[in-house]
């Protein structure tokens, strides 16, 4: 259990200041709202939502690989937790989104906007 | 004495899953694992159908840029996303110093241990601290506005920002007294009456020509708030029920009721998390101190509450994209 670690202090701080820089242009981008970007669709949503989510699972790659030290473990170790979640939640959202577009087809021709 | 307890005290061992390790990773810091991924999919529940029911109103859901405009110490500033951005910060700051803990330990420095551990236990409670204030605000409201017979939100516009309810009501010469269980129905009383009535709105918007009305359905062209006519905010306002100021479980000023239920269900379940993980650290932290893990000659469980902790942060970062972002 006592690895005889060598400091991983450098590599933490590079990843927080990636972590950080992905943060700082996801604001920026969420402040300007570009209107090529905003005002688009591609794919369901707009390509700044899309630029938003990428962002996001790097991030989310980031923490679990290099904080939660991921990239240490057991290669069936880390796809037993990994590709569980990973699977579930796409079918989860998948369905739940779908079906929240059928909610809204369905609904918004009977929401009154005009009195 | 040894016949009854499992644990052999003896050699002051603690009691490790049997031995085996499959993976190569303890018994402990898998079960850790596990946890985190029953907890991911609770979250990830939470925030599907948060989706769903976004999608359901695509045409009428808040946006966050007009519902989060707060910053510390800049008071009428509009300052949509600064806050939650500096509150990321502030979590993966506290992530980084948990996961220099862990490394610190893993090279046996008890000392270099206990501190980063207490600015992680820091880290987390300034975190918890911003939430809170997020929270007062949210609840407390900046503008108010009127809800129509059904449920709609009418907010007040000129030259196309919002404006208080403050900023242009005129108050009128009624009162209206708030029902308490004393000097009304025994068994009854109401809520906090707000600050204008809607007859006093409904005439000073009538008297007041600069001011519009803002409904909640979006323009799909700009991803805009439909802003009304004079003549058309007059009709809408035929309607109107109550004064809305700021956000409870039933109604908010900010749009839809279930915008604010999930935004207090999502965030309270996670700041519920950062609660429970501070308190775990602080546990760990003073069994750093105490050297029980000096002793037991690993930092293992230092590992495995940085696991918790990040994980906090890992779901923070997915809020954030999707309350306050997308």
């Amino acid at each position: 259990m006592a690895h005889a670690h060598e400091s991983n202090t450098k590599r933490i701080w590079m990843v927080f200041g990636i972590l950080s820089i992905i943060t700082i242009v996801e604001v920026v981008f969420g402040i300007i709202k570009p209107e090529v970007l905003h005002l688009t669709s591609f794919l369901g949503t707009s390509p700044l939502n899309w630029i938003f989510i990428i962002l996001t699972l790097a991030k989310a790659y980031g923490i679990t690989w290099a904080f939660m030290h991921m990239e240490g473990e057991k290669k069936w170790f880390r796809r037993a937790v990994v590709w569980t979640a990973v699977f579930l939640i796409i079918y989860l959202v998948t369905l739940l989104l779908i079906e929240g577009g059928y909610l809204f087809d369905v609904m918004s021709p009977l929401t009154k906007w005009n009195y | 004495m040894g016949a009854t307890i499992a644990v052999n005290s003896e050699d002051k061992t603690t009691w490790n899953g049997g031995g085996n390790r499959p993976f190569g990773a303890s018994y402990g810091k898998m079960m850790m694992w596990f946890f985190i991924v029953s907890d991911a999919l609770t979250f990830s529940g939470f925030l599907a159908a948060y989706g769903l029911t976004r999608f359901k109103f695509i045409d009428s859901w808040p946006i966050a840029d007009e519902v989060f405009t707060h910053f510390p110490f800049l008071h009428g500033v509009h300052a949509p996303m600064y806050y939650v951005a500096l509150m990321t910060f502030i979590l993966i700051f506290s992530s980084v110093t948990m996961v220099l803990a862990v490394d610190a330990g893993h090279q046996m420095k008890k000392k270099k241990v206990a501190w980063y551990m207490l600015f992680t236990i820091i880290g987390g409670l300034i975190f918890l601290g911003s939430q809170a204030w997020e929270w007062k605000n949210f609840i407390g409201g900046s503008y108010g506005a009127v809800q129509t017979t059904d449920g709609k939100i009418l907010q007040f516009v000129k030259d196309g920002h919002q404006i208080a309810l403050s900023d242009f009501v005129v108050e009128g010469h009624e009162e209206r007294v708030q029902h308490t269980r004393k000097n009304g129905l025994w068994n009854e009383s109401e809520g906090t009456l707000p600050s204008y009535s809607v007859n006093e709105v409904v005439n000073s918007y009538k008297n007041d020509p600069s001011v519009l009305i803002r409904v909640e359905k979006i323009d799909l062209s700009t991803k805009k708030k439909q802003i009304l006519s004079r003549e058309e905010g007059e009709r809408y306002l035929l309607n109107a029920k109550q004064v809305v100021e700021g956000a409870n479980l039933h109604v908010n000023e900010y749009g839809n009721p279930i915008f604010a239920d999930f935004f207090f269900f999502i965030t309270g379940f996670h700041g519920f998390h950062v609660f429970s993980g501070v308190l775990i650290n602080i546990i760990i932290f003073f069994n750093v101190l105490l050297g029980t893990y000096e002793k037991r000659g690993h930092y293992e469980m230092v590992e495995k509450v940085g696991l918790y902790w990040h994980f906090v942060d890992l779901v923070w970062v997915f809020v954030f994209t999707f309350f306050y972002l997308v």
